[in-house]
């Protein structure tokens, strides 16, 4: 976009502001990294402290899962030194240890519901999520960006109308009601696409064939993202078009494209990077759900079958990924809002 | 919706809305504001959805029998809508009217018993944190920060896989994972209280801190708690679903709307969609109508907010 009128720098005299501008943006990113480093650890701890005890305090007897219905017929002294041998008759705290030992070296476990050891689980699993999680994600906000824009800039106008409406509608459509409807209408009724699963039953497995199966669950997944974000990005528009420096611009004549993309939407942009962020538990809570309803082999659809199965190691490993996830990206969520913030910006 | 169909920040003047050309400008105020659909149709949308799925839940069950729910007939497999059965059967035999109507009436009662635990709970531990302050205040953010950095979900499914089986841990996963937001709003609206002359009164006229906070501070975030309830509702109900239809919530005998929706998958494959537009139709219309209640209640208590599920 050629303007000829530089977009204008909101003024603002924070000092961290201007401190910014001279040390430049790395280090600010590198010192917010440390903090929120600073604050992971202890919490992975204590959520890792507080799942053991439920599951010390928990009915279930881990002996019995690992006998299954032979339990039934086991003998006494077997089932006692089984005990012995998993550790179970130590000491809660000595159980934590051992286990905290093995997760920071690497050995998370034994999942029984698969198997394999839960290393393995989540690393034959993990890309599958993140494949499916990432698509979801950008398909959100790309179309978040296209109609939270085009309804802001005609607020009350039909678009805009059309697009609140469909927003508050899915507010209240569960997503697994949100899948199975989008497989009735486009495996079963239309069948364009495939209505779960990676691959075919063929076995082919190309670029393409994934394409195919990753369409449906992630456009799913953005759907069911898509309200927050569309009604967040609108509002804050609205809020930034009323701005001074909006004002300004089109006091000034320039055309309306520049007006709304140069000077509204990087406004707005900020608040709706954090929310991006802040929803990101709700992302995962979507990915659990689509997983499940398309049979995508992924980590979220491990964690039913751990949960069904009460397969515990795997359980807490899962839980505890997850929630460093979405450190991780709230991390990232924030980094970025120090990134494109104008008023952190160097100066030319 | 509210009479301001412009959602403002605290700095932008509602009245004005967005600069426009003048040729684009509507007449009668703001833009768009004319042809919004008024806050009066909304509210009685919401109200009769409500009312009347009330009102189905409380008849249906007189009529037919609370065994209706379990009577399998295998001589009625998969029958379309028709005279016998209003909204067929399901693949056991099972009327579907009766059983989404009383998956209606358990979702909806484990909904509003989480939404009240979670308000409770919110309410107690945000005031005390709110009003005590100092280091409590710092340590109990900082769990509430925790809880939110957990998927509630995942702890859901946790604490469900870990006590299965029963009503209880499904309200209590459910509970544990939605009381944060409670808690924010009531410490916020603690920390603007405590600075009122009428607090600063009571504790120069000598009131304890407890005084303070049961008679002074707990009243006036009262309806801010209530309303927290009412936008929890949506939530819960939507949450416990969600649990039923991933088969971690509750136990067979009490179907659930979520139960109903994940047993008639393979049933919608051989063409039976009657067995999932009941349930997943009451599911919505319950969602949407609290949501729009609790939305139209929020917007006289706070006028600034719109999305209606998010808190």
């Amino acid at each position: 976009m050629g303007t000829l009128v530089e977009p204008p720098r909101v003024v603002q005299a924070r000092v961290s502001a201007t401190r910014t501008a001279r040390g430049g943006r790395a280090r600010t990113v590198r010192r917010l990294a440390l903090a929120r480093l600073a604050v992971a650890v202890p919490l992975l701890f204590a959520v890792s402290v507080v799942v053991f005890l439920l599951g010390a305090a928990s009915p279930f007897d881990p002996v019995y899962q690992y006998y299954g219905t032979r339990i039934f017929t086991a003998a006494e002294a077997d089932v006692a030194r089984t005990r012995e041998q998993l550790g179970l008759d130590e000491p809660i705290w000595r159980q934590y240890l051992d286990w905290a030992h093995g997760a920071l070296t690497g050995d998370w476990g034994m999942s029984r519901s698969f198997g394999q050891p839960v290393a393995d689980v989540v690393a034959e699993r993990l890309p599958w999520t993140l494949l499916l999680a990432g698509t979801g994600l950008t398909l959100a906000v790309l179309i978040a960006l296209t109609l939270g824009v085009v309804s802001a800039w005609r607020q009350g106008g039909w678009a805009d109308r059309f697009v609140v409406t469909a927003a508050h509608a899915l507010e209240g459509l569960p997503t697994f009601l949100l899948g199975l409807g989008a497989i009735a209408a486009f495996a079963v009724a239309l069948p364009l696409l495939p209505a779960g699963g990676v691959a075919d039953a063929t076995g082919e497995t190309g670029f393409g064939s994934t394409l195919r199966h990753l369409a449906l669950p992630a456009l799913v997944l953005a759907v069911s993202q898509l309200p927050w974000l569309i009604l967040t990005l609108r509002q804050q528009l609205l809020v930034a078009f009323a701005d001074d420096h909006v004002t300004a611009a089109r006091a000034r004549g320039l055309p309306e494209r520049t007006v709304v993309l140069r000077h509204g939407l990087p406004a707005a942009l900020l608040p709706f990077v954090t929310t991006v962020g802040t929803r990101l538990p709700e992302l995962v809570t979507g990915v659990v759900l689509v997983e499940e309803v398309f049979s995508w082999p992924g980590v979220a659809g491990a964690m039913v079958r751990a949960g069904l199965n009460v397969d515990y190691p795997l359980l807490v490993a899962l839980t505890l990924l997850a929630t460093g996830a979405v450190l991780a990206g709230n991390l990232l969520a924030d980094a970025a809002v120090l990134l494109i913030d104008p008023r952190t910006s160097p100066r030319r | 919706m509210s009479e301001k169909t412009v959602p403002t920040g605290p700095e932008a003047d509602p009245e004005a809305g967005p600069w426009r050309p003048a040729g684009r400008r509507r007449p009668g105020g703001a833009p768009g504001r004319g042809t919004a659909v008024p806050a009066r149709v909304r509210l009685a949308f919401a109200a009769g959805t409500l009312v009347a799925v009330v009102a189905v839940i409380l008849v249906v069950p007189l009529v037919a029998g609370d065994a209706a729910t379990r009577t399998v007939d295998y001589d009625a497999v998969l029958l379309p809508p028709g005279a016998g059965h209003l909204l067929g059967t399901d693949d056991a035999g099972r009327d579907v009217l009766v059983r989404a109507v009383l998956g209606a009436r358990v979702s909806l009662v484990v909904a509003v018993t989480c939404a009240v635990v979670a308000t409770l709970l919110g309410t107690l531990v945000g005031a005390v944190s709110g009003a005590v302050g100092g280091l409590t205040d710092a340590i109990v953010m900082r769990v509430v920060d925790g809880f939110n950095a957990v998927p509630h979900l995942l702890l859901g499914i946790l604490i469900v896989a870990l006590y299965r089986g029963s009503l209880i841990s499904v309200v209590v996963s459910i509970a544990l994972t939605h009381w944060t937001t409670v808690a924010r709003i009531v410490r916020a609206e603690v920390l603007s209280l405590r600075s009122r002359p009428y607090v600063d009164a009571a504790i120069s006229g000598g009131a304890s801190r407890r005084t303070v906070l049961v008679r002074h501070l707990l009243p006036a975030v009262a309806p801010q708690s209530a309303l927290a309830a009412a936008l929890l509702l949506p939530h819960a109900v939507w949450h416990e679903t969600a649990l039923s239809f991933l088969g971690l919530g509750l136990p067979p005998h009490l179907p659930s709307l979520g139960t109903m929706v994940a047993d008639s998958r393979d049933d919608v494959l051989l063409g039976a969609w009657w067995t999932i537009a009941a349930p997943a139709g009451v599911l919505v219309a319950v969602t949407l109508a609290v949501a729009g209640l609790a939305g139209w209640w929020r917007d006289r208590l706070v006028p600034r907010r719109r999305s209606e599920l998010a808190l």
